[in-house]
């Protein structure tokens, strides 16, 4: 089952690499991770979605937790939650084509950053599941580039993550 | 007054009340060794292999319960440290490594003997530090220490560039340190510790089942209680021996690979299982889907929670020291009247013996020639089962686990996690460091002693006068015997041609040698080294070359589908 996992971590230079390293060292999934600091400049928050067993998924919150420089792990899909992701894609957009892109790109609350006269670059957010729709809904002979940022995400209502 | 970095390392040292660094000077850190040089209160052990560095201070400190220290310098140095550094965090050593770095302006240029010395060492430690501000160079040393020998203790290194080691700032070092990232559990929970002396108490079918944990803690007394008090049998594994008295009735030798019949008949078959300090790995219960019961109850006290419900589903999970955890159920037990079944516990012992009366660990004693198992029986009478014996790692480890009862904690040390040979030696030398009356014996084969047999040059400098067991079977015995079992014979490089001799090895870097052909002279041969306290004797066994190791549980297969010699 798919998992995110939101994780405060000392903003310091290596922390990066120490998780990362963990979830290669152990053969543990990692479908995005993405990671700024927070309003405290001394941490970082980082968003990792992962895909495994409720076994694994325990074993990867304590070796998590293990690290010295993690400072507290949630699995967000354990309450209520919001999953949002953002994506940058260029399409062809010339001839018949170009009208339809830009219904589509409505349907699915998308706004056009940048227009040439045979392309459009479309901004996207949503959860992962949506921007995967959007992907499917067009013809992938039209996408010419995609960008995604992973997923970020926040507990619902009195759900906080802070120290 | 302001101290370069180089002199702040030294006062960090002091202040740390450290006694032993184990390094090798080099390059990045001759500042170092230069105010190691302006002083005597640290002493510095000079090794002839940075690898020898780490296990002589991981020996040291698994003696001595004091955090180990090594210094070596920058690329190779800290490459060939990593194995002893690796070793160390497999087996949960506390120890500080500090690295010698090129220059910060220097970092990532590729630079000479530079290496990426926190991302190589990144998986093996701790936690570890590159200091780039001389400023915090002396709260990066505090915090090491502290990082060290708290919580699961483990090495923590601390990468210092030549040009932080000249640069100077005001020295204060901090009494304590605190990470707002870093708390561990310490004290087990109230209610689990209730529930689990409720499934003691009425337990029909017990086993207790410690491991290194209970030593790094120094729960072996409350242990010990415990186990008396409730009139269970205990098993200690590799990393847990001496935890509980190895002469005790209630102890039922080693589980695992190589364990006894009898601990993994029990280890199966008990209905209450409490695991303390240990973690169920691969060579202590096989394979984990075999090791399964729906019927038995598993208690589970360690003080890193990833070592819990890792391998095997745990019913009580208890996190916290285990000495606090077990002082706590002590409490309770010796509070309450309640006391486990006896008729229940008799029936159990009762099959427990039946399975001892295999006798599991019989082999040919009227052979001619030398068996490894006589030698290290022998070794325990002669040294009254009081010596410390480290060791290396293939059959003679086994032998040595198998057939030398540990009464106390901290007299047996070895690699067990890692398994790394050539940790016997130098981990030795650590040990005599610490206990400079004691008898401490490298028990060892001749292919792992070769390994790190340099550092017999180092033993010689600083008069270590370690006693060396050497099984000489001719053979990586431990390969040689997987090839024999599940490899139709096919010694495929595990005979080593043209094997030095070894007396007069050791007779060239100074010390004693004895080479022993026949049964016979076992005895009087370690009586003869043993009487030599001033001097290093090399003990060259000629053994047996075919003798094997039993009980024994292939790799993958279920505890209890063990190999006995009988089989054969």
């Amino acid at each position: 089952m798919k998992h995110i996992l939101s994780i405060l971590v000392e903003n310091e230079a290596g922390a990066l690499s120490r998780i990362s390293g963990l979830f290669s060292a152990r053969g543990y999934n990692i479908e995005s991770l993405t990671v700024a600091p927070t309003e405290d400049p001394t941490m970082s928050r980082m968003t990792i979605v992962t895909v495994g067993s409720d076994d694994v998924i325990e074993q990867i919150t304590k070796q998590l937790n293990k690290l010295v420089e993690v400072v507290k792990v949630v699995d967000l899909t354990d309450g209520n939650h919001i999953e949002r992701e953002l994506m940058l894609v260029k399409v062809r957009a010339a001839g018949k084509d170009r009208d339809e892109m830009k219904r589509l790109a409505d349907i699915f609350r998308g706004r056009v950053l940048d227009v040439t006269d045979k392309s459009y670059t479309i901004e996207l957010t949503g959860t992962g599941e949506k921007l995967d729709a959007f992907l499917t809904a067009i013809e992938p002979g039209v996408i010419l580039e995609t960008v995604r940022t992973g997923a970020s995400g926040i507990g619902r209502g009195e759900r906080i993550l802070k120290i | 007054m302001q101290l370069t970095g180089a002199e702040i390392v030294i006062r960090c040292l002091q202040d740390e009340g450290v006694e032993y660094v184990f390094g090798y000077p080099g390059g990045a850190v001759l500042n170092i060794y230069d105010e190691l040089f302006k002083q005597e209160k640290v002493k510095h052990v000079l090794v002839r292999h940075e690898q020898g560095a780490l296990h002589a201070a991981d020996g040291y400190s698994r003696s001595s319960r004091k955090v180990g220290v090594a210094l070596v310098t920058s690329g190779p140095g800290v490459t060939n440290a990593v194995t002893g550094i690796a070793t160390a965090y497999m087996d949960s050593i506390p120890m500080v490594v500090l690295t010698g770095q090129v220059p910060t302006h220097a970092i990532g240029q590729d630079a000479f003997q530079e290496c990426d010395t926190v991302g190589i060492t990144r998986p093996c430690v701790k936690h570890n530090f590159l200091v780039k501000d001389v400023k915090d160079l002396a709260t990066t040393i505090k915090k090491a220490f502290y990082l060290a020998a708290t919580g699961r203790p483990g090495p923590v290194l601390v990468d210092i560039p030549k040009d932080v080691t000249q640069a100077k700032t005001d020295y204060a070092y901090p009494k304590t340190v605190s990470l707002r990232s870093y708390n561990p559990v310490t004290k087990g929970h109230a209610g689990q510790i209730r529930k689990a002396v409720q499934l003691l108490l009425e337990a029909k079918r017990p086993m207790v089942y410690s491991g290194g944990g209970v030593i790094l803690n120094d729960a072996s007394p409350q242990l010990t209680r415990l186990v008396r008090l409730l009139g269970f049998p205990c098993t200690n594994t590799l990393m847990g021996l001496g935890a509980f008295p190895g002469t005790d009735p209630q102890f039922t030798g080693m589980p695992g690979m190589h364990g006894t019949f009898e601990t993994n008949m029990a280890m199966q078959n008990c209905d209450v299982l409490l695991a303390v300090g240990a973690r169920f790995d691969d060579r202590v219960i096989g394979n984990p889907q075999h090791f399964f019961r729906a019927d038995r109850k598993i208690i589970h006290i360690d003080i890193d929670p990833s070592s819990i419900s890792k391998r095997v589903k745990v019913d009580v999970p208890i996190v916290g020291y285990v000495g606090e955890v077990l002082d706590e159920m002590l409490k309770l037990i010796e509070g309450s009247p309640a006391r486990p079944d006896p008729a229940a516990l008799k029936g159990w012992w009762g099959e427990i013996k039946e399975w001892q009366r295999r006798d599991c660990l019989r082999y040919d004693k009227s052979s001619a020639l030398i068996k490894p198992q006589a030698v290290v029986e022998a070794l325990y009478r002669a040294t009254k089962g009081d010596a410390i014996i480290t060791s290396d790692v293939g059959q003679h480890q086994m032998w040595a686990a198998q057939y030398y009862k540990f009464d106390k904690p901290r007299r047996w040390i070895n690699s067990g996690g890692l398994g790394t040979m050539g940790f016997g030696l130098p981990a030795a030398m650590g040990v005599q460091l610490v206990n400079p009356g004691s008898t401490v014996v490298c028990v060892t084969g001749e292919a792992s002693i070769q390994m790190c047999i340099q550092e017999l040059s180092t033993c010689k400098q600083y008069h270590l006068p370690i006693k060396i067991v050497n099984l000489n079977n001719r053979y990586m015995g431990m390969v040689r015997q997987w090839q024999e079992f599940f490899y139709g014979n096919r010694y495929a490089e595990s005979y080593m041609d043209a094997l030095p001799d070894f007396v007069k090895l050791a007779e060239a870097y100074g010390h004693v040698g004895m080479k022993i052909e026949k049964p016979g002279d076992i005895e009087g041969a370690l009586k003869e080294a043993l009487a030599q306290t001033e001097r290093l004797v090399f003990l060259d066994f000629i053994t047996d070359q075919t003798e094997n190791v039993f009980p024994m549980v292939p790799g993958g297969k279920g505890l209890t589908e063990m190999i006995l010699a009988e089989e054969l």
